[in-house]
């Protein structure tokens, strides 16, 4: 499929969904490219869980302040109105269900809304769980940003999710490269699909039941193209520093 | 009189026993008190138990602790960051006990200690691998996990400003698990980058109430 929509795409659509006045928490890696979309007439804060309310964007490089960084430990700036605080009270935020959305990438999602996106039966890596957990309990509404297929072409959207979980029925959406699919209480819904994709197209790509909402749209982006990746690893960066 | 400077980083990590449990401040290296724990690592303790977000990167504070051998227990919730080869290295070969917290649970388990909360319930982790062994009960039709509270024998912590009363100021995101961690032990030892005069820190800024801090040392920035 030539037209599948790219992450930079993804985040752009995933930000129209973002109303006025939201205060959103962006998961590590994909999901921090949607706050580079959004609308210009909308004020969204960002929350970052290590302590910040109202984070801009990454700063110039003359203007790296490393006491100021974000959840992936990469330098970033205040907007004005923003502040600190602490970790129990970020995460008090987070768990207190002050949080209106937050955006993370995925493994599997049940039809249930359950979410796997911690862990893969790798045993001899150790396991690593961050604020996963808390965000999945805690934010009132957990878009996903995903491929609709594994890498090898596997259903990441299923009956049931077969890796550990991150949380129960916890999803709300899914956004992904060819599609945009809710999660109901009567399973998972296609509100929107690519031009070129039918209902036939992604069931066959999918383990669970699809069933196509009656004002389904075509999925509609601008063409973005992906940024040249030059970031250090944000582990490098620390290193050095230290 | 009261004076909660220590003269120096010896002086401050001075009677830390093997077997502690230590709760450390930081988020990776943002707010790291590498200076409290390049000085722990010259006493060389033996089994420690340390409860922090993160596994140390690069040589330095948690990681050079870690390759010395002198963590038998890491007590986290994202061991695995880019750089942190030290953990890696003794993890993989069977040599450091890891319990994995979610991050907001380790907030809040060492927040309640300081808090005289022995124990409350979070849905953070309902259905998960990291619910198992936890009492599971009911409030309002939703089902909750009880965690229990992180007590530390001592706290390391690293701040921007900090008085003889051991009150504290942060820069920015550095303050992140810092002031928690400050909470939750019976000792908790600051570093911080300048020590100022009683009175000095704006009462209305004050992140950190001396009430929970034993001992200052200034590091520089």
């Amino acid at each position: 499929m030539k037209n599948r929509l790219n992450r930079c795409e993804i985040a752009w659509r995933v930000a129209r969904d973002i109303p006025n006045g939201s205060y959103v928490n962006l998961g590590v890696g994909m999901p921090l490219a949607v706050a580079d979309y959004v609308p210009e007439d909308r004020e969204v804060i960002f929350h970052s869980e290590n302590g910040v309310l109202g984070m801009g964007p990454k700063p110039p490089d003359d203007q790296i302040d490393w006491d100021l960084t974000n959840a992936g430990k990469m330098p970033v700036t205040l907007l004005p109105g923003g502040c600190f605080f602490h970790h129990a009270d970020s995460f008090s935020m987070i768990r207190g269900g002050h949080i209106d959305i937050c955006v993370l990438g995925a493994y599997e999602v049940g039809e249930n809304g359950d979410l796997a996106n911690w862990i893969l039966p790798d045993k001899k890596q150790a396991p690593a769980v961050g604020g996963a957990m808390d965000l999945a309990a805690g934010a009132k509404k957990v878009f996903l940003m995903m491929d609709f297929c594994s890498k090898d072409g596997e259903p990441k959207l299923l009956p049931r999710c077969k890796l550990p979980l991150t949380g129960v029925g916890c999803v709300t959406s899914v956004y992904t490269d060819v599609a945009i699919v809710d999660v109901t209480s009567g399973g998972f819904v296609v509100r929107e699909m690519i031009e070129g994709v039918d209902l036939d197209y992604l069931q066959a790509r999918c383990g669970a039941k699809l069933r196509l909402a009656d004002n389904w749209q075509v999925l509609k982006t601008p063409k973005i193209d992906l940024p040249e990746v030059k970031q250090v690893p944000p582990g490098v960066a620390a290193a050095k520093r230290a | 009189m009261i004076n909660k400077i220590a003269p120096t980083l010896a002086d401050a990590v001075a009677g830390i026993p093997d077997g502690a449990t230590i709760l450390v401040g930081g988020f990776g290296a943002s707010g790291s008190p590498h200076d409290l724990l390049d000085a722990l690592a010259e006493r060389n303790p033996k089994d420690l138990v340390i409860v922090t977000n993160n596994a140390g990167v690069g040589e330095r504070g948690l990681a050079r602790l870690m390759k010395l051998g002198c963590v038998r227990k890491l007590m986290c919730s994202f061991p695995r960051v880019a750089g942190s080869t030290v953990f890696e290295e003794l993890y993989e070969a069977g040599k450091l006990e890891l319990e994995l917290i979610p991050q907001g649970t380790i907030a809040e388990r060492v927040r309640a200690a300081g808090a005289g909360i022995p124990a409350f319930y979070t849905r953070t982790a309902v259905g998960t691998p990291l619910a198992e062994k936890r009492e599971h009960r009911e409030f309002n039709g939703k089902t909750y996990i009880m965690e229990e509270a992180i007590h530390g024998d001592f706290a390391l912590v690293r701040a921007k400003y900090g008085d003889r009363w051991g009150n504290l100021t942060y820069s920015k995101s550095t303050r992140n698990f810092n002031p928690v961690m400050a909470m939750g032990a019976k000792c908790t030892i600051a570093q911080v980058a300048k020590v100022v005069d009683l009175g000095a820190l704006d009462p209305e800024a004050v992140v950190t109430p001396g009430i929970y801090v034993d001992r200052v040392v200034q590091v520089g920035v």
